[in-house]
């Protein structure tokens, strides 16, 4: 590859609207703004082919050819990739599987409650036991609970409920992922950590052809540095997405096949989670607690989790899930989870502990309305990507790792076969949705498919739990209706001025915590000098509607505290700051952004939180 | 004259990791933790691979001591462009005690061994603080030393380096072999890109022990106690000195 050298002398770029705006080598990091200050200067946004700073860069990329290309590294990937291998080595056929995963190393982009039903990895690795699986906390004890501001009403958790946790695991899924990763590199996957896949690349007829990974070495406002190197080019038979809840490349690839015209759109939560020692005379190993209610209204989707692992040490995994589908501006998802951590129940087992991880993400609530169409041709979605999420179990891993599995022996056959049997360059392969929908997740997720939209009735949660009762419990899901979910998350916030401001408690520092120590135990860093991952379509739309109208949201729904409105340095108004830097990647702002201005795009490789066992 | 450059790398957890102190207080939680090279050996390993391009320099061997995971750091430098590894196998108890003693040992066998011209580190490691395995290295080979470097540039008659040091900036000139420690401001490292990363898998990376090269790895130093910094105490804010004289007098200070 060819080095490239960048003009580093004084730059005048041209603003589209407003004022000419002047980017200096040395104001390059302190963007000072005359009228509407330019946020975004991702090449997404701004294309580099008109860019005067980009003339004479080479922007050729090293390509390579393998016969799967799987992105994302999480329980899905890695399942699909596992599988392939164990395929090939029972037909002896060679396979190049490389998987690419922006995380700097297995698991660290990786949360989740977790309690995990060990069906689909027993079915992968029947021996997972002895090859070591981090699978060390059966579940002994199953509390559910209806919380008051400082009581609680027990619910009795019968056989056949979605809560019911007898035979499952809680895992630290972080930890888990890792193992999977040590499966699959012994089984000869290649592994690459630390890449992020940045770019779909297409074939002449239409068909995915791969990825391209992300560029390095572009600074902050949008220009090459002296370290530029292109992305590089993977090139497969088959693609398989596996980015997770909410994808970047999902949702293009969703507009370019039209995958979702037949669906529901997805609805969301976020979960956020902490780690903490606790006392050890507290320390229940293998005790599983649920709750709804307080903090929240019955209109207001969400309620806690609180496992007690047992690895060794008094650690427990909590966390609070929030619908997305909420309507006050106002509510922050962040300081409910804090002011949750207060309630007595929870504040006794928390009491003279230390809190020693921190972080946050999306997650699927859509269920089996909102699973879009899986194949198109040169590629297929697998994972929380399109969304098999049990909601009232909530439990994804299980049937994320099934599709991943059924996706494999799906593509075995065309992708080993002599002659590609394909209309197009890139292989279809349909057989992939049709095993998936005869099988035990297409009935699981039917089964459950009405439980989160009964939520939406004038008794909220408590009309919901009724709902649950009589048809998931005593009908197992067999009513012929199928409910209808709200429409999108981003539609649901009514504008500020209906909705009344919540008074959050300060945080004590012992039980709660601010946003900015919490974000440090995340771990999350990002190279300084790239442009904002976070990108805008319109840098005028925050201030204009966000702030006007909702009194700018996304101050309170990103749990890492990346949007912050600023008064403008001179005059009256105000900005958003971007602090990319702090960006856990949990993907909420892309989702719950009223406008659906923010469009997330992936970050330099290895960027992002560097979770342990999470 | 082989042309050789010897570059240590070492893997600490990564700087933006929030450390935690063992339960125990004998040390730090690395398990799981998020590794990553030390960034000023990032530095040196790119100064070595510069000095190859411009052909000063004929091949960049690359080494660190420590457990297996230390090949990953390693694949990182032979992906920036170093030529090939030496994995220097140290796990266990004693990797918690290895210390720039044993290492700069250790490093001045395998120069010796591998004869090489220049060996370039970084100046310290983020872990550590030590900023010792340099200076010890050059003593044990009885090797001019450059440390601090923030300019290198090689000479008909030896090496010219710009170090940074208290007063601002000091240039000296030293013959060859020679100990060079990189410094923040010596250059920018490159990325270590996926198609290098894959080429890095061809290239070689040798496995030592510590025995094989005759080091004696015991430590004299023995760590009794790790704790966290204290916590900081809130301030006050006063309004007048009146206000500031009086809460001094109250606290004992004057």
């Amino acid at each position: 590859m060819t080095k490239v050298t960048c003009i580093r002398a004084l730059t005048a770029v041209q603003a589209e609207r407003g004022a000419p705006q002047l980017y200096t080598a040395v104001t390059r990091r302190t963007c000072s703004s005359v009228t509407a200050p330019r946020i975004t200067t991702h090449y997404t946004i701004r294309p580099r082919d008109k860019d005067p700073r980009w003339e004479g860069v080479e922007m050729e990329r090293f390509a390579d050819q393998a016969d799967v290309v799987i992105v994302g590294g999480g329980p899905a990937g890695l399942s699909a990739a596992i599988r392939l291998k164990q395929l090939a080595n029972e037909h002896q056929k060679e396979l190049r599987v490389c998987l690419v995963e922006k995380a700097p190393q297995m698991g660290a982009h990786t949360l989740s409650g977790a309690c995990l039903e060990p069906s689909a990895l027993t079915e992968l690795f029947p021996d997972w036991k002895e090859r070591g699986a981090p699978l060390n906390t059966p579940v002994t004890e199953d509390v559910f609970n209806i919380f008051t501001k400082n009581h609680r009403i027990p619910v009795p958790i019968l056989p056949g409920l979605p809560m019911q946790n007898h035979g499952n695991y809680l895992v630290r899924l972080g930890n888990f992922v890792r193992w999977l990763g040590e499966q699959a590199e012994e089984l000869g996957v290649e592994l690459y950590p630390g890449y992020a896949a940045a770019e779909v690349l297409f074939h002449e007829d239409g068909s995915v052809k791969g990825v391209a990974t992300n560029d390095v070495g572009i600074a902050k406002d949008g220009s090459p540095k002296d370290v530029f190197e292109r992305g590089m080019e993977l090139h497969a038979k088959v693609t398989l997405f596996g980015e997770g809840c909410h994808g970047h490349l999902a949702k293009q690839l969703y507009k370019q096949f039209n995958l979702r015209e037949n669906c529901e759109p997805q609805t969301y939560a976020i979960g956020l989670k902490e780690l903490w020692m606790i006392d050890e005379k507290k320390w229940k190993p293998g005790r599983t607690e649920h709750s709804v209610g307080w903090p929240l209204d019955r209109h207001t989707y969400g309620g806690s989790f609180l496992y007690h692992l047992n690895e060794g040490e008094p650690l427990v995994a909590l966390g609070f899930v929030v619908g997305l589908d909420y309507t006050n501006p106002y509510l922050s998802p962040f300081r409910e989870f804090q002011r949750w951590k207060h309630h007595p129940f929870v504040a006794a087992t928390l009491e003279g502990g230390q809190r020693i991880a921190y972080g946050a993400r999306a997650l699927n609530e859509g269920g089996f309305q909102s699973i879009p169409k899986l194949t198109f041709p040169g590629g297929l979605l697998i994972g929380c990507s399109p969304g098999f999420m049990n909601v009232p179990k909530i439990k994804g891993t299980h049937t994320a790792m099934k599709s991943g599995i059924l996706a494999a022996e799906a593509i075995f056959p065309k992708v080993t076969a002599e002659e590609a049997d394909s209309e197009t360059a890139g292989l279809h392969v349909p057989e992939y949705a049709e095993s998936l929908k005869s099988s035990w997740v297409w009935k699981e997720l039917h089964s459950v498919r009405n439980i989160r939209p009964s939520f939406h009735n004038p008794l909220g949660l408590y009309g919901g739990m009724i709902y649950t009762g009589i048809f998931y419990w005593i009908l197992r899901g067999k009513e012929p209706w199928t409910l209808k979910h709200r429409g999108l998350d981003a539609h649901q916030l009514k504008p500020a001025k209906e909705c009344t401001p919540i008074e959050y408690p300060k945080p004590d520092g012992k039980i709660s915590f601010d946003l900015l120590s919490s974000v440090a135990l995340s771990g999350t860093n990002h190279e300084g000098d790239q442009p904002p991952h976070l990108t805008l379509k319109d840098d005028s739309v925050p201030v204009a509607r966000n702030l006007a109208v909702y009194d700018g949201p996304e101050q309170r729904f990103c749990p890492a505290g990346v949007y912050e409105y600023v008064p403008v340095e001179t005059g009256d108004g105000m900005r958003l700051q971007i602090n990319a830097q702090n960006c856990v990647h949990c993907k909420t702002c892309d989702i719950k952004d009223p406008s659906q201005n923010i469009n997330w795009v992936v970050p330099e490789g290895g960027g992002g939180p560097a979770y342990n066992g999470m | 004259m082989s042309g050789r450059v010897l570059v240590g790398v070492k893997r600490v957890i990564d700087y933006a990791v929030k450390i935690r102190v063992k339960p125990d207080h004998s040390g730090v939680v690395t398990d799981g933790v998020k590794h990553s090279m030390n960034p000023f050996c990032e530095i040196a390993v790119e100064e070595a691979v510069k000095l190859k391009e411009k052909k000063l320099m004929k091949e960049v061997v690359v080494v660190s001591c420590g457990p297996q995971q230390s090949q990953e750091t390693i694949r990182t430098a032979l992906a920036m462009g170093a030529d090939r590894g030496i994995h220097v196998e140290v796990s266990g108890k004693d990797y918690e005690t290895l210390g720039p003693l044993q290492v700069s040992k250790i490093l001045a066998a395998l120069a010796k061994k591998e004869d090489a011209q220049l060996i370039i580190l970084g100046k310290q490691a983020i872990d550590d603080d030590c900023n010792q395995t340099g200076q010890m290295t050059a003593a044990l080979l009885d090797w001019p030393q450059g440390t601090f470097a923030s300019e290198v540039s090689l000479e008909k008659d030896g090496i010219k380096v710009v170090r940074e040091i208290d007063g601002g900036l000091e240039t000296i000139k030293i013959s060859t072999p020679a100990v060079l420690t990189a410094d923040l401001r010596l250059n920018t490292p490159r990325y270590a890109t996926l198609p290098n990363i894959m080429k890095a898998k061809k290239k070689k990376i040798a496995n030592v022990k510590p025995a094989d090269l005759g080091v004696d790895l015991t430590s004299r130093l023995e760590v009794l106690r790790v704790d966290e910094p204290p916590q900081r105490q809130a301030g006050m804010k006063v309004e007048t000195v009146d206000d500031l004289v009086s809460k001094l007098k109250d606290a004992g200070k004057v």
